[in-house]
């Protein structure tokens, strides 16, 4: 899923290890959820949403949405 | 794999069930050997070796219940459906092979043998397929 995770790490100085710590998960998983090529359960989500102070929206891009913008 | 507290529990469980396996098996093998197991306990130390390797089929379980990182434990998962759909395979081509008399019979446990096998192909499509990430 399409996000925003990277830039808003690279807003506040954070490595990947610095957010993985934050999180609780490992540097591989912000990685992959950054990279799009896994997408968080919800309870991570609202983790990752409520550690940059922002709503799940404002993170990740809806893929629905996503699709329709292209039509 | 990726070094999390669950998976280091996990490989000291898998140690401590690979050396009582190498132990019950020896130990099964100098006794059927040397005609030392009485009749009546023939069974249970024939299975006793196949207890750490179920021993080891359970760690799998308790390493996925422990498992806090929700993308490791994906990977996990990929890997042991990769590893089932690798030992069935395996068995089924081997049983026709086997059905037609084109190959020999094969002990039942080489499937637990390829099981193995698969997991590691599953470590490696884990790999290849999510790069960095699928270590």
């Amino acid at each position: 899923m399409e996000n925003r995770l990277r830039v808003l790490r690279a807003e506040r100085g954070w490595s990947q290890q610095d957010l993985a710590e934050r999180i609780e998960v490992s540097r591989q998983s912000v990685n992959a959820i950054e990279t799009g090529k896994y997408d968080p359960s919800l309870p991570l989500a609202f983790r990752l949403a409520e550690l940059f102070d922002r709503s799940i929206e404002d993170i990740f891009v809806s893929p629905s949405r996503r699709s329709s913008k292209a039509i | 794999m990726i070094r999390t507290a669950a998976w280091k529990r996990y490989n000291w469980r898998v140690i401590w069930l690979s050396l009582a396996y190498a132990v019950f098996l020896i130990g099964a093998v100098y006794g059927f050997k040397h005609a030392l197991v009485p009749t009546l306990l023939k069974y249970p130390v024939a299975i006793l070796p196949a207890i750490p390797i179920i021993g080891i089929f359970v760690a799998i379980g308790r390493y996925l219940v422990e498992e806090q990182d929700e993308y490791v434990r994906m990977l996990m998962v990929r890997q042991i459906l990769w590893a089932s759909g690798f030992a069935l395979s395996c068995a089924t081509i081997w049983g026709f092979l086997d059905n037609f008399g084109l190959v020999g019979h094969a002990d039942g446990y080489y499937m637990v043998i390829a099981w193995f096998f698969g997991l590691g192909v599953g470590g490696l499509v884990n790999k290849m397929t999510l790069g960095e990430g699928g270590c």
